[in-house]
């Protein structure tokens, strides 16, 4: 390649933007270790972190892509109940019983029965009518569920009142978080597959839709999760605060999730200046010339939706590990999807160092934001009572629901005056 | 008899009832789309601000109603519309009409939709706390009991169920008469085919703009009311709407508003017939049936608290067969 054509960093324009606002960062995060004290300050750091991976699963599909996930949420539950399920102690009582083969034989039924589903719906081949080939292709579809989900209550049922739930599977952590990803990935690779080659809303729609669904499986599989009644608390990687102390053993979790962040980042760099991440920007910039060119623009939706995906489920696995507890009633559209969501419009879609500024900055925000909404509203309803009357109960939660308002507007003021975000994706121009 | 007639109240008036809401719910999106061609994802909380009004108004005036004869909530009806429409209209100038402005791709605007969402939701939850009110402050919800000769059991319906049902029809032909009649609804439609056309032929887009949401705002306050009206108001009630309304426009075609009226209830009576224990109308064939088929206590297709996943189905079934609806609405 001719050396003049490549990008060096003598050409490069000096990046004082970047430098000012990451110099501002971290002013702001040192003003919260000097007021709230180091072990506060250490958990916030490694909740941004793993937020940031979240982000950054979200900037490749947005930003480099232009595709919208509105069902981050259920990502990170699926990643979270996968780093649950391989990292808490094996439950004996439930593999001595009779229950594993019971329900092992449950999982065949339910795999034979897809297969027998299949198979009839391909008895069109054979010189059977296609609409009689639908009919019987519903009703034993139909059938075949009911007998199946039949068989799967009555195992669970005897699961939840023998021995609660199936218990874990006593591993390492990491390996969860893996399989986590790969979960999310699985799932991303089915929406995207059906909704892609359609518009973008309807990818919106049904990313929605799969995220409460994942929800509502875990929350009601108390079999599988406890549900309602949450497990806890959850290993980690690395030594517990009991054995080195809280800000020991977050600073060693931070030094974890950092790492990996470095790797993805890293990774996403790479790609995002290969010819590949040139052919992904191609896409979402004019994909009508980028079918002319022969590029399959299907394909490569595709494979940056389940990249993303991968991102999400990894980094929720990672956060719930931290949080310690696994409650499906804790996963919120507004904690897991919005914020992710304002962090990357905020930082700068399609841009990995903006991304990562905005994570940092939105999570810092979003948890000091807690305290200062209680107390503007303590404020307000002093006011309220002596001017109207007005006397609310339950004053903390609506608070809380002050701070929804607030993310709402800010979605609305960034994409109207600051649509490319505050470090703006830079694409590189080549003379 | 008495399983029928159980089956009569669990499905049929339980399948309209959800229905009608859907299906006024899908009107308005699919209005918005075929205008202004995004998928406002506000309107289910433009559903709950409506009624969130109407429980406002119904506080401070409880006994409005006794005069006609009605609930009070209904008599504040048409302030909550006028109220909502203004919202409504509000949010487009401030917030996507800028947008708008800057010729942004659709999902863009989406997401601002999405950030509309956020701030009813917050405004809404702020004021109203987070639990869950009866819009029949100082009444009494009247049930009507009939009874058929023959049987014990009586068929039962509400009163907000009979209105829900006469409104939804007034609604409907309303709208259709003012869809083919008036010539804004005509202008409504030819903007809808093409805008570009519509404005060279000297149609005021912006008024149009304005009607569409009028009448989205209106459509939302009725079904967000009549819901409320019938079960209780929640301020998490668009939670439960969002996925079934699109579902129910995109299964009728976007853009095509007879069709959300068919997708609506499609939607609804899938949801009711997928959560009703089928177990009930069998077992009076229980005797009959041969002796090595054991009937369950429980053939629900699915449980209550799975509900959601109906709709996510029809959802995910229509995009793989037929991405353009039942009844080929916009070409997507």
């Amino acid at each position: 390649m001719n050396p003049s054509t490549q990008q060096t960093p003598s050409q490069r324009p000096f990046p004082r933007r970047e430098i000012l606002l990451f110099g501002g960062l971290a002013l702001v995060v040192l003003a919260v270790f000097a007021s709230m004290g180091p072990a506060y300050a250490t958990r916030m750091m490694v909740e941004a972190a793993c937020y940031a991976i979240l982000a950054l699963g979200l900037t490749i599909q947005w930003g480099y892509a232009g595709q919208f996930n509105a069902g981050i949420m259920g990502f990170v539950a699926l990643g979270g109940f996968s780093a649950t399920f391989f990292s808490i102690p094996v439950n004996h009582a439930f593999w001595a019983s009779d229950l594993p083969g019971r329900l092992g034989w449950v999982l065949l039924a339910i795999v034979a029965a897809v297969a027998l589903v299949f198979a009839v719906s391909r008895i069109d081949r054979l010189g059977v009518p296609r609409w009689l080939r639908t009919l019987i292709t519903v009703i034993v579809a139909l059938i075949a569920y009911l007998v199946v989900i039949s068989w799967l209550r009555s195992v669970t049922g005897d699961i939840e009142s023998q021995v609660e739930f199936i218990g874990g599977l006593g591993l390492p952590v990491w390996l969860g978080w893996i399989v986590g990803g790969v979960l999310a990935g699985g799932i991303g690779y089915v929406i995207g597959h059906i909704c892609l080659g359609l518009r973008s809303d309807y990818l919106v729609i049904a990313t929605l839709g799969i995220a409460e669904i994942i929800k509502a499986f875990l929350k009601n599989s108390d079999w599988l999760t406890r549900g309602t009644a949450t497990i806890s608390p959850l290993p980690w990687p690395v030594p517990d605060p009991g054995e080195v102390g809280f800000v020991t053993a977050r600073a060693l979790y931070f030094c974890v999730t950092a790492v990996l962040i470095a790797v993805i980042f890293f990774l996403l760099h790479r790609a995002y200046h290969a010819p590949w991440g040139r052919m992904i920007r191609a896409i979402r910039d004019n994909e009508v010339s980028a079918a002319a060119m022969g590029k399959s623009i299907n394909r490569r939706r595709q494979e940056i939706f389940v990249f993303g995906c991968i991102l999400m489920g990894l980094g929720g696995a990672v956060l719930t590990s931290f949080t310690g507890i696994f409650d499906p009633q804790g996963y919120l559209p507004l904690n897991h999807t919005f914020l992710v969501l304002v962090m990357v419009i905020l930082g700068g879609p399609g841009n990995n160092l903006g991304t990562l500024f905005g994570a940092v900055l939105v999570y810092v925000i979003w948890i000091m934001s807690g305290p200062l909404a209680l107390a503007l509203m303590h404020l307000v309803t002093a006011l309220g009572g002596d001017w109207f009357g007005w006397q609310p109960g339950n004053l903390d939660s609506r608070a809380l629901q002050a701070r929804v308002f607030v993310i709402g507007l800010l979605i609305l003021m960034v994409l109207r005056f600051a649509p490319r975000g505050m470090i703006p994706e830079r694409v590189a121009q080549h003379d | 008899m008495n399983e029928l007639i159980y089956f009569f109240n669990y499905v049929v008036v339980a399948g309209s009832v959800t229905g009608c809401i859907y299906a006024m719910g899908a009107i308005g999106v699919t209005l918005i789309y075929s205008i202004l061609r995004f998928a406002h994802f506000a309107h289910a909380d433009m559903m709950t601000l409506g009624a969130f009004v109407v429980l406002l108004l119904t506080l401070a005036f409880p006994h409005a109603g006794d005069a006609l004869g009605l609930p009070t909530a209904i008599v504040m009806l048409p302030l909550a519309m006028i109220f909502t429409s203004l919202v409504a209209v509000g949010i487009d100038r401030v917030f996507y009409q800028p947008l708008r402005a800057h010729g942004v791709k659709p999902i863009v605007m989406v997401i601002a939709s999405l950030g509309v969402t956020l701030m009813l939701q917050g405004l809404i939850r702020l004021f109203s706390g987070t639990g869950a009110e009866s819009l029949y402050v100082e009444a009494r919800k009247a049930i009507f009991r009939i009874e058929l000769p023959g049987v014990t059991r009586p068929i039962i319906i509400t009163e907000p169920q009979v209105i829900l049902f006469v409104v939804t029809l007034v609604a409907v032909i309303g709208l259709h008469l003012f869809l083919t009649r008036a010539r804004l609804g005509k202008a409504m439609r030819a903007m809808s085919d093409n805008p570009d056309l519509a404005r060279a032929s000297g149609i005021n887009t912006k008024l149009i703009i304005t009607l569409t949401w009028v009448i989205a705002g209106s459509l939302a306050t009725l079904a967000g009311t009549l819901l409320s009206l019938d079960v209780a108001f929640k301020p998490d009630l668009s939670f439960f709407l969002l996925l079934p309304i699109f579902a129910a426009a995109i299964v009728g075609g976007v853009g095509h508003p007879y069709g959300a009226i068919a997708g609506g209830f499609l939607v609804g009576f899938a949801e009711t017939l997928a959560v009703f224990n089928w177990s009930v109308l069998l077992r009076p064939l229980r005797d009959s049936l041969p002796s090595w088929i054991e009937l369950p206590n429980n053939l629900a297709l699915v449980g209550t608290e799975y509900k959601i996943v109906v709709p996510f189905f029809i959802l995910i079934a229509v995009l793989i067969w037929r991405p353009t609806g039942l009844f080929k609405g916009k070409v997507i």
